[in-house]
């Protein structure tokens, strides 16, 4: 896998706007110069069957320098100046250096678009004298029993993908599933997430599979997989394969004529270029146009972790990191997220709570939750924990 | 949408010509690409034709003559005969038009360009591109206001109203709303500027002269969850007696106190309503309901919904001519 290394400082103010714009507001604030720090980690997944449609190599980071540019245009009116420290590379050792530096250099917001463990090594270096952004890791220990103070999440949880695809089911009425599950440990924390969602919307699992074969499905498919999902009658067949392995082999090979969720087919997501109402559109255009791509999840999330940091300053007017936390955990803060609702952060897990988009390749199914799942709050917090399910309370 | 008003010896003229012709009222079909044109009397489509792609914001110039639709996917505005729905040209508008106001003078064309975070003023007789004014990103809303001074606009990302003069074309001040601004109307003596916050859930009334906020309303419909009410289109009677605003997937339209902004009444429309628009005599209300692809019909004095029509995929704008 080859190694890509961006390392960007953008300040991509003056060039734009300077001229046309003869400001004769007030200053609202005297001149605010915001940094924000992106790191990104490309993993390396490993030998995959299903390899003829790469992933792109800078997920994540595009979405961070698209929000630097909605936070810099509403910042000119404000005369607030944000600027990226960017890093996207593969070898974690140099973002954790790059960090720490940038954090000796007065650098406090971190959108950290990294596996859980490398953002556990961030926090017990800054303690909470940082506010990091998780954009990178669904796992759900670390909204639930880490409780991580100042860690907020804008990466939707397991938790929260397998709740938007199980809802779903459930108002569709198939209520029997297949389980299949790859061998990562990612894949075995997806499939428990499925088993939870199973339980609370009343799914029942009536056959789970894990996969080890290691023949090249390009050629045995066909072979293969109806043997392999030959069970007792189900509705669907959910597959857990996070890196894409297997799972695409599944559709249409499957021993009864089912569809296919999870992971791949019916994918519950945190973003995709299907969803294109609420000014979707827009955000989508703006994004293709700079990044010559469509935008995906990771990009979403760094997006989301890089624009609430602008909402936050745009309306304190100061880069304090105790009353930038505060704020964005307060009842006042919002972010208009392109989904249809306003979005905020869970005072206890710090997770943003979103709705959650159920797409195929080139549509839209859906979009969790749905109707008729009710909340005390709001519905928004039938996906994934929920309060009273998590020890923590980050605010 | 944006939308002139009659002057007094116009309504006479109209009247003593063809004192029998109902009004008519126009809907944009954003997926359909077309124009339905429904008879204010019966309340019934009486015509649909096809327009630019993707159209949304529609206007009529002050002697309800032409139509001005912006078609945002073809990148320009047409404008169309409203009485025989011919094309008769096309204005350049930058990318992506999305609303747009057009002056009382009826010759500057004040347009939203979504995708370029500029507003661009158009000539309409010399098809000239008079400016092109760098504002926050996602422009969305228009309004200019009744007296020809202000044009003003909304930024939806940016979260933003931007004021320009429409003497010198050139930005003057920006004000901070809620989240997603959406549309805005100027009060019929220009006095005041109602703007609409989508995600916000909120309305705010600015005083013209000082740009200061003076109310904000909020709005509350039992057994609807509060982040599903995001107010969208906004529409005052001339009279100053009545506002009313769309609420979007709270499926209502608000009727509210022009003058103590207390809320009337709620009426349940169609699905994911966003445009609203007022017959000339503001006798009815029409919402565009984008997901239903109907629109419904708010008697003003009765305080009823009367009618719901089916018209193409995603209605978008609505304009009335008498």
């Amino acid at each position: 896998m080859k190694t890509i290394k961006k390392l960007i400082t953008a300040p991509v103010t003056a060039c734009l706007l300077a001229s046309a714009i003869a400001l004769s507001t007030p200053a609202h604030s005297e001149g605010l110069e915001v940094r924000i720090a992106y790191l990104g980690f490309e993993e390396d997944k490993g030998p995959l069957l299903s390899n003829s449609f790469p992933e792109p190599e800078d997920s994540g980071l595009k979405g961070a320098e698209v929000a630097l540019r909605d936070n810099n245009s509403t910042g000119r009116f404000l005369k607030q100046t944000y600027h990226l420290d960017a890093l996207h590379t593969d070898d974690a050792d140099e973002l954790y250096e790059f960090a720490t530096q940038l954090h000796a250099d007065g650098v406090r917001f971190f959108v950290a678009n990294l596996p859980a463990d490398q953002i556990r090594r961030l926090h017990e270096t800054f303690g909470d004298d940082a506010l990091l952004f998780n954009a990178g890791s669904k796992d759900d220990a670390l909204r639930v029993n880490e409780c991580i103070p100042g860690l907020l999440h804008t990466l939707p949880s397991r938790a929260m993908l397998a709740d938007a695809l199980g809802q779903w089911l459930a108002a569709r009425r198939w209520n029997k599933w297949l389980l299949v599950t790859g061998q990562t440990e990612d894949d075995k924390a997806y499939a428990a997430a499925i088993r939870r969602a199973a339980d609370r919307f009343g799914g029942r699992i009536v056959a789970e599979k894990e996969w080890d074969f290691d023949t090249d499905l390009r050629r045995t498919a066909q072979q293969e997989l109806p043997m392999f999902t030959r069970a007792s009658d189900y509705d669907v067949v959910i597959v857990a394969d996070e890196r894409g392995d297997f799972g695409e082999y599944l559709l249409y090979n499957t021993w009864l004529p089912r569809p296919v969720a999870g992971t791949q087919g019916l994918m519950p997501t945190g973003w995709h270029k299907a969803v294109e109402a609420w000014g979707a559109a827009q955000l989508h255009s703006r994004f293709e146009r700079h990044a010559d791509r469509w935008m995906n999840e990771l990009d979403y999330a760094s997006w989301a972790g890089v624009r609430t940091v602008g909402e936050a300053v745009a309306a304190i007017k100061t880069t304090e990191l105790k009353d930038v936390r505060a704020f964005i955990l307060s009842d006042d803060f919002q972010l208009a997220g392109f989904k249809g609702r306003r979005l905020e952060y869970r005072p206890w897990s710090g997770q943003l709570k979103q709705p959650i988009p159920l797409v195929h390749p080139r549509a839209l199914v859906s979009q969790s939750p749905q109707e008729g799942f009710l909340h005390p709050v709001t519905d928004l917090d039938t996906l994934g924990f929920d309060a009273p399910e998590s020890q923590c309370h980050v605010k | 949408m944006f939308k002139k008003r009659l002057l007094t010896g116009l309504i006479a003229g109209a009247l003593f010509s063809t004192p029998l012709f109902a009004g008519t009222a126009f809907i944009s079909n954003e997926r359909d690409n077309t124009i339905s044109v429904i008879d204010t009397k019966s309340w019934e489509v009486v015509n649909t034709f096809n327009v630019g792609m993707r159209p949304r914001g529609i206007l009529l110039n002050s002697d309800y003559s032409k139509l001005y639709v912006c078609a945002s996917d073809s990148d320009r505005v047409e404008i169309y005969d409203a009485k025989t729905f011919e094309f008769i040209t096309d204005l350049p508008s930058g990318d992506d038009p999305e609303q747009f106001a057009l002056h009382p003078n009826d010759r500057l064309l004040f347009i939203a360009n979504e995708d370029d975070d500029i507003v661009s003023v158009v000539d309409t007789e010399t098809h000239q591109v008079l400016a092109q004014i760098e504002v926050g990103i996602e422009p969305e809303g228009m309004g200019v206001s009744p007296d020809g001074k202000w044009a003003v606009n909304t930024s939806e990302t940016t979260n933003m109203l931007h004021w320009i003069d429409t003497e010198t074309l050139e930005l003057v001040d920006n004000t901070v709303i809620d989240q997603r601004p959406r549309h805005v109307e100027f009060t019929h003596d220009s006095q005041r500027l109602w703007a609409s916050a989508e995600i916000g859930g909120t309305v705010t009334i600015y005083d013209v002269d000082s740009r200061e906020e003076i109310h904000k309303i909020n709005f509350e419909i039992k057994g609807v969850h509060p982040d599903r009410i995001q107010p969208v289109g906004i529409q005052l009677t001339q009279d100053g007696r009545y506002a009313f605003v769309a609420l979007g997937p709270a499926n209502h339209v608000a009727m509210i106190d022009q003058q103590t902004y207390e809320v009337l009444e709620y009426f349940l429309v169609g699905r994911r309503v966003w445009g609203v628009g007022l017959t000339p005599d503001d006798k009815y209300v029409i919402s565009t309901n984008g997901v239903s692809g109907d629109v419904s019909i708010i008697d003003v004095e009765k305080r009823e919904v009367i009618k719901t029509l089916k018209v193409g995929r995603y209605p978008w704008g609505v304009v009335a001519a008498p």
